[in-house]
């Protein structure tokens, strides 16, 4: 069980079997997470450093812990309180931290293609946590365990995704996932907020949200930035959550057991009213648990292949 | 004397080629002949194989200086231009500070005169400081040396000074030279808005960014009639709007650049910031429909839009990087193996777009080869296939997305003024 490539950027060029291998590695995971002890030892004498450019809660802190559920040691880097602050490239401060014996550099940026810039000049592993408007595919891989779980596979589900599809990087990793995994993806919302070309990717486009809802097994709902007014794109809020928040109403029109789900964090009342974010359906919670299996998931497996290589070096 | 033997000579005013000698004295061309010459000469090229062009002129270039010279400077920048072939540039005013005087311009002309390898011509501003508010004083601008103006980078966004500028160059011909954007729609976008946009989440930059403006600068070049040329045409759209302004008998000419019609928007994938360049990178479409207008003459000419950057301006974050491509030592190759080898235009009409047509529409010296006139030679191979290398650039900027791409057709002499500038591969 390893990984092919020296990264993980993102989904795009990703096969069905590695994702499996991932999924798969996740299960056993999920298992040390629920237990009493939760300390395992895979990852015991690697260093694991996440560089963060943006500030976030949820990601970073489920990259930390599971490192730390598999004994690696783990330092944080975030931008402002760092020698970025002082206008350091993001390739120095990715060389600096190279040297320092890390294994594996979990970034977190707000440009598109940052990751890759950085993984194109460091030896280390890195693994992207979010680059602008790009990818986030940790998010989108505890999307599909999550799915897994609950529906027992990915082939054939209905998948819709709902909102900002054009600033979204849960959206363009969650399209590349589940497309490659077999399932049919739908979209739906602002034509301002829709990017083109989605057609061209194998991805069902909809101007109503009910028709993109309609019969769908999952419905993802994406957080919807205060920005988007400010900048013209929507003309308010609250239409946006009159034409597109999911209600009742609205995921009704779904399979009687659709999942529901958010990257969080949620905006009540906005993406979704707060009936449909606590309902039997919606998975949010769990999903933030799976986020730290397939986390561990990953980071086992990078780890084993720089294992690989680096005895080839020695 | 100098003798270029035996080449096969395009000369810039013939539909076809001939074999023979040229004989150049004092930096004039002094005879052209079908026999061979050499016996009047001390020096020979021998051009068996080889052809004989007019230098190439380039209208669209940046030399950085001032107040950039880590990207560039004349000296580099003009060698560069010789090792491409080009005799005679015309660098774009978007220095620091900006050419928008005639003191400015004096200093380019004596800085070129003193460190450049080829001719430079300055290009002036449109507006003080290229901020699109007051004109700038044109006429004595003109009289320093100018062959047009520009605020090229950034567009004049207000329609009126626009139109102000049209009418007041105009009285003397000037032609002014329209960078194209709708900044507004433009907005903060780095790559052409479309499937690879979407799918490497990066923002775009529509079409109608470009178009909105060229179809905004000839509707007041028909009303002004003064003369007008669009820069860096990149899409299908301002190629039609071009072609029908034309056909109405408006006074407009354009270019385009080697890289709008030898790659497309997937280069950027995989982030790559050597192909971030503005006007973007457009599609498959686009480039189709930009070879179609440089075939039925809708594109006059063809610039490089030369455009150095420093590698810490390139080996940063897609979004962050500056726009541009280093391209004088890629141009001549790159239209020759896409245009030529590909049965788009013919090498005549080659040389035509890049020499006699540039130096017809701004009143250049050169673009053809004549007796008694200057002897503004460029002797290429187009035999040699070569693989594209950066590192052997003559120019400070590396920055050039065809790195490591093979090609066909390479410069092999350039001759400025009667002088070998560039002997292949050396600059001399």
């Amino acid at each position: 069980m390893t990984l092919s490539k020296k990264d993980f950027l993102g989904l795009r060029n990703i096969n069905c079997h590695e994702i499996n291998e991932i999924l798969e590695t996740a299960k056993l995971m999920k298992y040390t997470l629920v237990k009493n002890n939760k300390k395992t030892s895979y990852l015991q004498g690697k260093t694991i450093v996440t560089l963060f450019y943006e500030n976030s809660t949820r990601t970073r802190l489920s990259f930390e812990l599971a490192s730390k559920y598999m004994s690696a040691s783990v330092a944080n880097v975030s931008a402002s309180s760092s020698s970025v602050a002082k206008g350091e490239s993001l390739m120095d401060t990715g060389r600096t931290i190279e040297r320092m014996g890390v294994d594996v550099i979990i970034i977190r940026h707000p440009l598109s293609g940052a990751a890759h810039l950085l993984a194109r000049n460091v030896n280390v592993s890195v693994i992207n946590a979010g680059d602008g408007m790009n990818e986030h595919p940790t998010q989108a891989l505890l999307d599909m365990f999550t799915m897994c779980e609950k529906k027992g596979g990915i082939q054939g589900l209905q998948v819709a995704i709902i909102g900002d599809i054009l600033h979204s990087r849960v959206a363009r990793s969650n399209i590349w996932g589940l497309t490659t995994m077999g399932a049919k993806v739908r979209v739906a919302g602002p034509s301002t907020l829709m990017p083109p070309g989605l057609e061209d990717i194998g991805v069902q486009v909809f101007s109503n949200v009910e028709d993109a809802i309609r019969d769908a097994d999952v419905v993802m709902a994406l957080r919807l930035q205060k920005e988007r007014q400010e900048s013209s794109l929507l003309p308010s809020i609250r239409e946006y959550s009159k034409v597109y928040g999911l209600n009742k109403e609205r995921i009704a029109l779904a399979r009687k057991d659709v999942l529901i789900m958010h990257p969080g964090p949620i905006n009540r009342g906005v993406e979704l009213t707060s009936h449909i974010a606590d309902c039997v359906n919606s998975t949010i919670n769990e999903q933030v648990t799976n986020g730290v299996a397939v986390r561990m998931a990953l980071l086992y497996l990078i780890t084993r292949r720089r294992q690989n290589s680096n005895a080839l070096y020695s | 004397m100098l003798c270029i033997h035996n080449g096969n000579i395009i000369d810039g005013k013939r539909k076809d080629f001939y074999q023979g000698d040229i004989l150049i004295d004092k930096g004039k061309i002094v005879e052209i002949s079908c026999n061979n010459l050499c016996y009047k000469a001390e020096k020979i090229i021998d051009a068996k194989n080889l052809w004989v062009m007019p230098g190439f002129i380039d209208v669209h270039c940046h030399l950085r200086e001032p107040g950039f010279e880590y990207k560039e400077d004349i000296a580099s920048g003009t060698r560069s231009a010789a090792a491409g072939g080009f005799t005679s540039i015309a660098c774009m005013p978007n220095t620091k500070p900006t050419i928008d005087n005639a003191a400015m311009v004096n200093f380019i002309k004596m800085k070129a005169a003193q460190e450049g390898k080829v001719k430079v011509y300055p290009i002036g501003a449109i507006t003080k400081g290229r901020e699109g508010k007051e004109l700038t004083e044109m006429k004595e601008l003109l009289e320093a040396g100018v062959i047009a103006l520009s605020d090229d980078g950034d567009p004049v966004s207000d329609s009126r000074i626009m139109r102000l500028a049209l009418e007041y160059a105009g009285q003397w011909g000037l032609p002014l030279i329209s960078h194209c954007e709708d900044k507004s729609l433009a907005k903060d976008g780095v790559m052409n808005e479309g499937i690879i946009s979407t799918m490497l989440g990066l923002k775009g930059i529509p079409s109608a960014a470009e178009e909105i403006m060229v179809a905004r600068d000839v509707i007041l070049a028909g009303t002004t009639g003064a003369p007008l040329h669009i820069a860096h045409v990149s899409t299908k759209g301002s190629v039609e709007i071009i072609r029908k302004a034309k056909s109405m008998g408006i006074k407009v000419t354009c270019e385009t650049a080697p890289h709008y019609f030898s790659a497309d928007e997937k280069w950027v994938d995989g982030y790559d910031t050597n192909a971030k360049v503005n006007p973007p990178l457009r599609t498959e479409e686009d480039v189709e429909a930009i070879k179609k207008g440089l075939q039925d003459g809708t594109i006059d000419i063809i610039a490089t839009d030369h455009a150095p950057h420093h590698r810490d301006e390139k080996e940063i974050e897609y979004p962050l990087a500056a726009s541009g491509i280093s391209g004088f030592e890629t141009a001549f190759a790159l239209c020759y193996t896409n245009l030529v080898t590909e049965n788009v235009i013919s090498l005549v009409e080659l040389v035509n777009k890049m020499s006699t047509i540039p130096a017809r529409i701004f009143k250049i010296h050169g673009g053809t080869l004549e007796v008694g006139k200057a002897a503004d030679i460029a002797i290429v191979n187009l035999k040699e296939e070569y693989t594209i290398d950066v590192q052997g650039f003559y120019s400070k900027g590396k920055n050039n997305p065809f790195h490591g791409k093979k090609v066909k057709g390479k410069v092999v002499y350039t001759i400025v003024q009667g002088k070998v500038v560039y002997d292949d591969g050396k600059i001399i």
